[in-house]
């Protein structure tokens, strides 16, 4: 079946889905630590978007509780709660060096045409758009894992992990139409107390080697000397 | 509904929970050692209840849990390990917050997630739901990562910060591979609410899509086994064993890395499922072996070279995890029963001796292998113990694990005599590596000024007694609860 002879609402779901992928790659590559931020609350905006089309579609009710959800944690208060914590560490002009950013997004195209290769045997089962959406979640899951090994910045790192859950709500709602309820709630509690484990983290590791850089995370080696 | 009560299992699960908010909002220190002990006593003694019930009428659905004979002794055994760990560590937990390394309130903190660690425990252990079991395990990561920092050096945040990052990578990985479960139980079911209960997944099994479910187990095996220490996600584990509190070693060793094992291997019985009559039908149990082998051999080769004591019994409990994976891969019956023994097992001989490693390394002030000598002149009981504990761990007769990896030995002559050898070498290295640093410190010379400190031994004289139990001879409902997960896993019993 072609995209363009689905129904309007089902293809402005793989539009806003794409929205979110170059939300990844603007994560990716964006060195000021407020626009990050700002970056991934419209990541979460989109994904909620997205459960709440799914949801009018198939007249799934409960989705809108999860696209509420979604909404309020991802894109307003973990958002909010980095905001204020980059402001307090006093870091808002800080911008980070990039090794190779060209090289990086390089990386980053690379991994959704792995994602999109990997993606390919789901194909078979004869539903067009749910190999598109499978391909794309896995995109911005591989995008956010990637980002926390190219940058340094434990914001960054955060921000990482965090659009790697939104990578993976947005597999859960667009391909199999949302987890049962009980599922959907425990995740996104699990979602919040990390965020706020984060929060108590860069103080204490704010507090322990005076940056926030993970280079200087180095104490622990394999050979380690005893002084 | 019939069979046995739901009872004890809602005690067993949710007195933790409890725990959690009674302990948090506990102000009296010395009364919040013994409320933890008595918490983990009603758990341990609601689980033997729970245990009866089984044994006496057979597997446990209701609810949303699921109690099988797979289960039913993880419980106990998570149960029981608590319990021995609330005794050891309400007196050495009370020192350390006498000698000031931590604030009263962090102890607050200890206690209240140590029973949280023990409810995400039992709730991954006993829930029928793949959702509930992720949640749960990504739970025992956040209950347990200010646990690991709790004494604030800059090597505790750091190694705290490790885990934190690469648990939350893995465990991500396995709820991407749980959607992917999801997806594919949605083509077969009928009610897609019930798309992740496993034991209607598991009625399924063979109906589920086998492409699907082959690219799913990929990511669970690479995503729970983060959590289980395998070889090259492993990172986390030596820092956050070495620099966490002692009984939180014991508890992460014993008890985290089995219900990381568990939910593979409840994963792995799906794939089996559903891959059988395609082209690849064992890729599972092939990419657990190659994970556990390699697992294995890095962590003895790494364990030679390590300095701190707890650093090299981590990497010894990597060395287990990995020949455990390495069993279930290798399928079965003879091997799969050998793994469920050695989960047993290892995980009893393992918690002893981090408890032991903790009075030793109160002894001596530090955990250095170096500055660790002469442990059996101060301290006759602390010195017997370690070594028989490093005795047992290293699988000499007559304690359980030499049976255990006799049996895991045989089974890989039976079905890859080639590996046999990998095996045999590992292991014997692993034995002189350990022996090397463990002699010194427990026969050498006695440095001066090194005086006795007050060990609790029971935890640990309880543990070592039923290892060599189970070595000598295996109660008869424990082997018919292994063969009848043995039957369940690998098709065929043991007995």
């Amino acid at each position: 079946m072609n995209l363009t002879q689905l129904p309007l609402l089902e293809q402005a779901v793989f539009v806003i889905a794409a929205l979110a992928l170059m939300a990844s790659f603007a994560l990716l590559a964006q060195t000021r630590l407020t626009a990050s931020i700002h970056s991934f609350a419209w990541q979460g905006a989109s994904v909620a978007l997205v459960t709440a089309l799914v949801a009018s579609i198939n007249g799934i009710h409960h989705l809108y509780l999860s696209a509420l959800l979604t909404l309020a944690l991802k894109s307003l208060v973990i958002p909010w709660m980095l905001h204020r914590l980059v402001r307090r560490l006093e870091m808002e002009q800080q911008v980070e060096s990039i090794t190779h950013p060209a090289l990086v997004v390089l990386t980053g195209a690379a991994l959704v045409i792995f994602a999109y290769w990997v993606a390919l045997p789901i194909e078979r089962l004869e539903m067009a758009g749910t190999r598109n959406i499978i391909a794309v979640s896995l995109s911005i899951v591989l995008l956010g894992l990637w980002m926390m090994i190219a940058r340094h910045q434990v914001v960054a790192q955060v921000l990482g992990f965090m659009s790697m859950e939104n990578g993976l709500f947005l597999a859960a709602v667009a391909s199999t139409r949302g987890m049962p309820l009980v599922v959907e709630l425990g995740v996104a509690f699990d979602v919040l107390v990390a965020a706020v484990l984060f929060g108590v983290f860069f103080f204490h590791i704010h507090e322990s080697i005076e940056s926030l850089d993970v280079d200087r995370l180095n104490r622990l080696t394999e050979q380690e000397q005893q002084p | 509904m019939s069979g046995p009560s739901f009872l004890p299992l809602a005690f067993t699960v949710f007195t933790p929970l409890v725990g959690i908010i009674l302990l948090a909002l506990m102000r009296t220190l010395a009364l919040a050692g013994w409320i933890n002990l008595a918490l983990a006593v009603v758990e341990f003694l609601a689980s033997l209840v729970m245990a009866w019930g089984v044994m006496e009428q057979g597997t446990l659905l209701a609810h949303g849990f699921q109690i099988d004979s797979f289960n039913v002794y993880l419980v106990v055994l998570t149960t029981f390990v608590g319990l021995t760990t609330a005794i050891f560590s309400r007196p050495y937990m009370a020192e350390v917050c006498a000698q000031g390394r931590i604030t009263r309130q962090r102890m607050q903190l200890y206690h209240s997630m140590f029973q949280g660690f023990q409810f995400t425990m039992l709730l991954a252990l006993t829930t029928d739901n793949l959702g509930v079991l992720w949640v749960a395990v990504e739970g025992a990561t956040l209950a347990t990562v200010l646990l690991v920092s709790l004494y604030r050096t800059p090597e505790s945040v750091e190694a705290a910060w490790k885990y934190f990052i690469l648990c939350g990578v893995g465990i991500a990985l396995a709820l991407f591979g749980t959607v992917l479960v999801y997806f594919a139980a949605q083509q077969v079911l009928a009610d897609p609410e019930n798309g992740l209960t496993w034991s209607v997944l598991y009625a399924h099994a063979r109906e589920l899509h086998p492409t699907v479910m082959a690219i799913a187990i990929v990511f669970l095996l690479v995503g729970y086994g983060t959590k289980v220490g395998l070889v090259p996600m492993h990172f986390w584990l030596p820092d956050a064993h070495s620099e966490g509190p002692t009984p939180v070693s014991a508890v992460l060793s014993g008890l985290l890395l089995n219900v990381a094992l568990y939910a593979v291997v409840r994963f792995k019985m799906l794939a089996d499922g559903a891959l059988a009559a395609s082209t690849m039908p064992q890729v599972a149990g092939h990419l657990m072996m190659g994970f556990g082998l390699v697992s294995f051999l890095v962590a003895v080769l790494s364990l030679q070279r390590q300095r701190d004591i707890k650093r090299m019994f981590s990497y010894s409990s990597i060395e287990h995890m990995g020949l455990m994976t390495f069993a279930f891969g290798m399928g079965g019956p003879l091997a799969t029963f050998a793994a469920l023994l050695h989960m047993l097992v290892h995980s009893l001989t393992k918690s002893a001796i981090f408890i032991t490693v903790g009075h030793a390394s109160h002894i001596a002030g530090t955990q250095s292998i170096e500055r660790i000598r002469g442990l059996i002149r101060t301290q006759p009981s602390v010195g017997w113990g370690l070594l028989l504990g490093v005795a047992a761990i290293a699988g000499f007769p007559p304690f359980g694990i030499f049976t255990s990896e006799f049996l895991v030995l045989s089974a890989t002559m039976q079905s890859w005599p080639w590996l046999t050898m990998l095996l045999l070498t590992g292991l014997v290295t692993a034995f002189a590596g350990l022996f090397r640093n463990i002699h010194p410190m427990v026969y050498g010379a006695v440095p001066e000024g090194q005086v006795a400190v007050r060990a609790n031994m029971l935890p640990i004289m309880v543990h070592m007694a039923l290892v060599l139990w189970l070595g000598l001879a295996i109660p008869g409902f424990l082997s018919g609860w292994l063969n009848e997960v043995t039957l369940l896993i690998s098709g065929k019993g043991m007995l």
